[in-house]
């Protein structure tokens, strides 16, 4: 009897012989699940995208989704985006300012300015901005209408949700992004200039012929359309990612915060690779 | 009073030139994942005739009729509407076969962010584009009269009833005057006045109307009130289909069971 329960003991306290195989797939399982999810993914995008590049090319045309669209995305983001491009102007003169008189170099003040505003951070900044505003409401807007069977309803209304909701959103953003571009841009000069002015007077129109001179269009054009391709990023994840919309209250939650955080890391990304073919496309 | 219409209409038997097959399911399947929803289902529903399918939750009732109207594709099997199979259909093609069909869904699935009139105006602003406003709007009234909405134009769908969001989306899946209607469960989550009056709204406008009809429903009674031939699903497949008298006759173990229970 106590010989039985020594054994039992033994047998407990030896420790479980593992597998290197055990050991192998359960360390390999996450990883080939995030391949395989993510290949699902890529794949269902494609697919998505295929069928609202074939909506939009296709009569009939949703005009009036999108003029409603162009004001969601345009007119209802512009205050913020204007907000934001005066508040970083502010930043970008008070720092330039001081690092640019530290070298001696304070005379490059307004070119600094301009070139920081119109070709790094006013672009990357409306980008980020509507990818969260616009990206967070689109992706749940679109999500609550899946889950609730409103887009079923469309589709059994006979008219192709592609075109409605997808095509026209997408588009939207596509043209309003470089108009919030410039926007912000503006307002980044204006109060950049005016920040500087209180500091040391500097008439605008000196300010404007200093930081263009000698600047062509192509240094600031490519910079501030490349921002339509952020449009198409943001439109086109926030559609994809509410349209296949699962479960509920959570899954709404799910789809706007994946669409603003797979649009905004998107958005990153893109400029990282549109920079480089800007500058050698135009040199 | 509701029951006498009711009887009347039902016993109206269909006129000759409306029989003729409108939909036709054949050996339809259809698998979600590793569950078999259907298991080579056939139906056929003639014009000026309303078949109402019953079953156990989950048997594939309401897959049935999305399946029917396109939002979800069929593994195998042919859906045939007015002798054309639609399984497989790409979206615009099929949007065409569905400008003919109506379709209520379980919970309605009005526009939340339009109103009465805005969600039943929908599919005409899309599909009637030549209609002048003024003509659209009488159209609207004139389809929420039909369904005793014509008080609630300017409501929110969150700021009615139930029944009364069935009512609307009833009169959304009439504006385009259909020759297929097709129901999901009209009468679930309803007290038992609603859900009369949802049937002899049903049976009235069918009596109007002359539609192929399919009602999805748990409810025997309702079934039986509305409902031509019934069809009782089981296991993904059709055990029988005929009147009520037929299942009350009925042999089959299921069918005695189903009617016992409900």
């Amino acid at each position: 009897m106590i010989q039985q329960g020594i054994i039992a003991t033994e047998t407990l306290n030896s420790p479980i012989p593992i597998r290197q195989g055990d050991v192998v797939s359960s360390f390999m399982k996450p990883i080939t699940s995030l391949i395989g999810g993510s290949f699902e993914w890529f794949g269902s995008l494609g697919i998505f995208c295929w069928k609202v590049l074939r909506a939009a090319v296709t009569p009939p045309y949703e005009w009036r989704e999108l003029i409603r669209q162009f004001d969601e995305v345009g007119s209802k983001s512009f205050p913020l985006i204007a907000l934001a491009g005066a508040a970083i102007g502010v930043v970008i003169s008070m720092e330039a300012r001081y690092s640019l008189t530290r070298f001696g170099a304070k005379s490059m003040f307004p070119a600094t300015l301009v070139y920081s505003v119109i070709q790094v951070m006013g672009p990357i900044l409306t980008g980020l901005i509507v990818s969260g505003r616009v990206g967070a409401g689109m992706g749940a807007e679109l999500a609550s209408m899946k889950v609730s069977e409103q887009i079923d309803a469309i589709e059994a209304s006979a008219i192709n949700p592609y075109r409605l909701l997808a095509a026209t959103r997408i588009l939207a953003c596509i043209l309003m992004l470089p108009l919030l571009t410039l926007a912000a841009d503006a307002f980044g000069l204006m109060t950049g200039w005016f920040a500087q002015t209180l500091v040391e007077p500097l008439s605008f129109h000196q300010f404007i012929d200093a930081g263009f001179h000698g600047a062509t269009f192509s240094a600031f054009l490519p910079q501030t359309f490349k921002t339509a391709v952020y449009g198409l990023i943001i439109g086109t994840i926030a559609c994809f990612q509410g349209m296949r919309t699962r479960g509920g209250a959570e899954g709404v939650g799910r789809a706007a915060t994946n669409s603003v955080v797979i649009a905004s890391l998107f958005v990153i990304l893109a400029d990282v690779v549109l920079v480089k073919f800007i500058l050698v496309a135009f040199p | 009073m509701a029951t006498d219409f009711i009887n009347s209409v039902k016993n109206a038997e269909p006129t000759q030139e409306f029989r003729a097959p409108v939909i036709v399911v054949k050996d339809l399947h259809k698998t979600f994942g590793t569950h078999k929803v259907l298991n080579g289902i056939n139906l056929s529903v003639d014009r000026g005739e309303t078949v109402a399918v019953l079953g156990r939750s989950g048997t594939g009732k309401s897959v049935l009729l999305r399946l029917i109207i396109g939002l979800e594709m069929p593994d195998s099997g042919s859906i045939l509407i007015n002798g054309k199979n639609i399984a497989g259909l790409e979206i615009d093609r099929m949007s065409e076969i569905r400008k003919r069909m109506g379709f209520l869904f379980q919970h309605a699935a009005l526009y939340d962010s339009l109103t009465v009139a805005e969600n039943v105006a929908f599919p005409l602003e899309h599909h009637r584009r030549k209609m002048i406003r003024s003509e659209r709007c009488d159209r609207v009234k004139q389809l929420l009269a039909e369904v005793g909405m014509q008080d609630n134009l300017d409501k929110m769908p969150s700021d009615i009833s139930g029944g009364m969001q069935k009512r609307v989306g009833l009169a959304r899946a009439l504006a385009l005057d259909p020759e297929i209607l097709l129901l999901d469960e009209p009468t679930a989550g309803l007290d038992p006045i609603s859900s009369g009056e949802i049937d002899e709204l049903i049976l009235k406008l069918q009596h109007e109307r002359r539609m192929a009809s399919i009602v999805v429903t748990h409810d025997l009674h309702s079934a039986k009130a509305i409902a031509n031939s019934l069809a009782l699903l089981n296991q993904g497949n059709v055990v029988i289909e005929g009147t009520f008298e037929d299942l009350q006759k009925s042999n089959i173990e299921f069918v005695e069971e189903f009617l016992k229970q409900s």
